[in-house]
């Protein structure tokens, strides 16, 4: 049976991993490399490092810390970040990604999403959505709007509607950040992922809020998420992986167990 | 004894390569050359993406090449879009032939499936791509691939299109159906997951390779 995914996120800075409270307050967590091998080791599906600062501060990915975090890993590895174009890309992969997930460069030109699915497959282009509520809306999920530049710039684009539009345009999976519930360990927005998962057909991965087991069960289930990614709840030793799973698994959700 | 990895640019080599380096494999020919085909003790053929990108081996001589290789013996293995190469073509570019090694031809995953839901069946949305970890059943007990491996283990998948399931599948993986996880007659195998991907399931796919 196919499972739904657990997803270790290493945000990092300056080549440190780093967890912000609503993308803001920063704290240390450690190193790449070394955080990524342990969440891998402890059951893990999937590691994603987003380079947090890249787009803000125009640097490109640390092609470096790619490669070391990519050495002697064998699960699925995704790196977001600063990737503006087919070339920034090619080196990411080159550098060990499988994936890699852009967010403020597709909205600002759409067409990078088929250039980097055209060498690499669609499956290795994840469309990443920072998406907030729309608060004094009549429909504040339907309405719910994209952000970009690390969640410092709002875009007056639908998330739902540029969802589809990726999907459209090759993008292998979504990875759709609540920011209203980033950082909170207070849930998913389940309500917007399950808006977003019944309009497209790729995966979606939701993303932000999560902060026990009970919160992963319910954007798997009600939902409808296929993938859910979660940062600080594990760095700081609140849960592993595996420990993690077997709780979701528990509660009704095929997980990859033993892992 | 080298090891040629077939390079027709569909994708992604990296990950295989550095998957095949670390189980002690450091003879490895990353070749567009049939010549290398010839030459090599064991044959992969990689990849992701598009079965269009296959054209590129009857282009370069690689398909001729590969019937000769795997004629006098030499182990191949093909993964994802590498597995739906072996059979005789795919829906996903039905101008572009495959080896036809096995019988069958690889199609797109439905768009529904019937699931049991409360003892009724009822017909639900199957979304495609299938992506994620999924088990391996029906394990065939003489594969040589899948020695040591149990039935239930997940391995990892990206794909939109699969192989059929026949006499030749050594195992499968369900997914609006079954299909052909693992396919392998003699010195001829295939995988539609990544084993480069796939944690420790993977690399004892491959390290069973690199043993044959």
């Amino acid at each position: 049976m196919l499972t739904k995914r657990i997803i270790a996120c290493l945000d990092v800075r300056a080549g440190r991993v780093v967890k912000g409270i609503q993308f803001v307050d920063i704290v240390d967590a450690g190193d790449p490399a070394e955080l990524a091998h342990r969440h891998a080791a402890a059951g893990a599906d999937e590691i994603v490092l987003l380079d947090i600062t890249a787009t803000h501060e125009g640097r490109s990915t640390l092609l470096d810390t790619v490669k070391r975090t990519a050495a002697n890993l064998f699960v699925p590895f995704t790196v977001g970040g600063g990737i503006r174009s087919a070339e920034e890309a090619a080196a990411v992969f080159d550098a060990g990604a499988d994936k890699v997930s852009i967010n403020s460069a597709a909205i600002a030109r759409p067409e990078l999403i088929g250039e980097i699915g055209s060498s690499f497959g669609a499956q290795a282009v994840i469309v990443a959505i920072d998406a907030r509520r729309a608060k004094s809306a009549r429909d504040p999920v339907g309405e719910a709007e994209v952000y970009v530049s690390g969640g410092r710039k709002p875009t007056g684009r639908r998330v739902v509607e540029w969802a589809r539009e990726a999907e459209q345009r090759g993008a292998g999976e979504i990875l759709l950040t609540s920011m209203d519930c980033d950082g909170r360990r207070d849930g998913f927005d389940c309500e917007l992922t399950r808006r977003v998962s019944k309009a497209v057909q790729i995966p979606v991965i939701a993303s932000g809020g999560a902060g026990n087991a009970q919160h992963f069960a319910e954007v798997f289930k009600a939902g409808k998420a296929d993938a859910a990614l979660a940062a600080s709840i594990f760095h700081f030793g609140i849960t592993d992986s595996r420990a993690l799973k077997g709780e979701v698994a528990a509660a009704g959700v095929p997980m990859r167990l033993p892992c | 004894m080298s090891i040629a990895v077939i390079d027709y640019k569909a994708g992604n080599l990296t990950s295989v390569v550095k998957a095949l380096r670390y189980l002690g494999a450091n003879d490895i020919v990353v070749t567009q050359s049939p010549e290398d085909v010839l030459r090599a003790a064991k044959v992969v053929l990689p990849g992701v993406g598009h079965f269009q990108a296959t054209k590129l081996l009857h282009d370069l001589g690689l398909t001729s090449a590969t019937r000769e290789a795997v004629e006098k013996g030499t182990p191949f293995l093909g993964i994802c879009v590498g597995l739906q190469w072996l059979y005789e073509g795919s829906t996903e570019a039905p101008e572009t032939k495959g080896l036809a090694h096995f019988a069958g031809a690889c199609e797109r995953f439905p768009a529904t499936e019937i699931k049991q839901v409360d003892g009724k069946e009822i017909t639900g949305e199957l979304k495609s791509p299938h992506v994620g970890w999924n088990s391996l059943e029906d394990i065939r007990p003489d594969s040589r691939l899948l020695a040591g491996i149990a039935p239930g283990s997940f391995v990892y998948y990206t794909h939109s299109w699969r192989a059929p399931v026949s006499a030749d599948t050594a195992a499968t993986t369900s997914y609006g159906g079954a299909f052909t996880a693992t396919v392998e007659r003699d010195n001829v195998m295939g995988v539609q997951f990544h084993p480069e991907k796939s944690a420790e399931t993977g690399l004892r796919v491959l390290k069973n390779f690199l043993e044959l």
